[in-house]
């Protein structure tokens, strides 16, 4: 006969147990590596070097789903020395990138501004790719209040 | 056809650096949202935006779902030549929207 005790201990044990199977694997681990990976993608193993790069996005979002971001990069912009690309990434949105943008001398300023999502607090980074071949970050760590990508079943 | 705001100025001096803001409207529909039933709505976006000025392509841009909605691009080119200037968005399911603008440059 099965004591309420035994059967306690035996329904935890169930309970933790099918809990423990249902556990998500480490999602900030895979991220910041899917975050790794692309940045690889992007710079080939070349050094990213901070500076010269300058990444406005406020420091605390209210609304994830819109936030105004701008890039602004230290070039002359001519055709010897330009900015080539400007890539921006997040750290905790389901994909880490936000937009690619290709510049060239015609430009004149080095300066994109958009509208991103961002999924959580976390670092945001830019990168941009010069002329020459170098490769400059920044990089601000925002608070998200409202987040994007979690609004499951609203529809 | 998308409705696509275009910002640019109708006149400026020539080597003058001129500002162009874009706006295209499109939901930008990540595909990680579930229904309430939940399935996955696919993902359907506009991943890549182009702008040519008298035929020569001075700005592209890949986009991602992690655009917000109604994507905003601004950038900048510097005014040659009178002419005009092509915006292209292309996205999934065969989304494309295009929209021209003159400038006159003196």
């Amino acid at each position: 006969m099965t004591t309420r005790r035994q059967f306690l201990v035996l329904a935890c044990g169930a309970a933790a147990g099918a809990a423990q199977a249902q556990l998500p694997p480490n999602i900030e681990a895979l991220r910041k590596a899917a975050l790794q990976q692309a940045v690889r993608k992007v710079t080939g193993d070349a050094p990213v070097r901070r500076g010269k790069v300058q990444l406005n996005v406020p420091p605390l979002i209210d609304n994830g789903n819109s936030v105004a971001l701008s890039v602004d990069v230290e070039s002359p912009m001519t055709s010897a020395e330009h900015v080539r690309a400007i890539h921006v990434f997040t750290e905790k949105n389901p994909q880490p990138y936000i937009i690619t943008a290709h510049l060239g001398p015609r430009a004149g300023r080095a300066r994109i501004s958009t509208r991103a999502r961002i999924g959580d607090t976390g670092a945001v980074t830019a990168i941009a790719q010069l002329s020459d071949g170098s490769f400059w970050s920044d990089s601000v760590k925002v608070i998200v209040t409202l987040s994007a990508c979690l609004e499951e079943g609203l529809i | 056809m998308s409705r696509v705001v275009v910002n640019v100025p109708a006149e400026a001096k020539r080597g003058e650096i001129i500002e162009i803001r874009t706006l295209a409207g499109h939901s930008m529909e990540t595909g990680f949202r579930r229904t309430q039933l939940g399935e996955l709505i696919p993902r359907d976006i506009i991943t890549r935006f182009t702008c040519s000025y008298n035929g020569i392509e001075v700005f592209r841009a890949e986009l991602h779902p992690a655009m917000a909605a109604n994507p905003l691009i601004a950038f900048s080119t510097v005014a040659t030549e009178s002419g005009t200037l092509e915006f292209r968005w292309t996205g999934d399911n065969g989304f494309s929207a295009t929209h021209s603008a003159s400038i006159t440059v003196d």
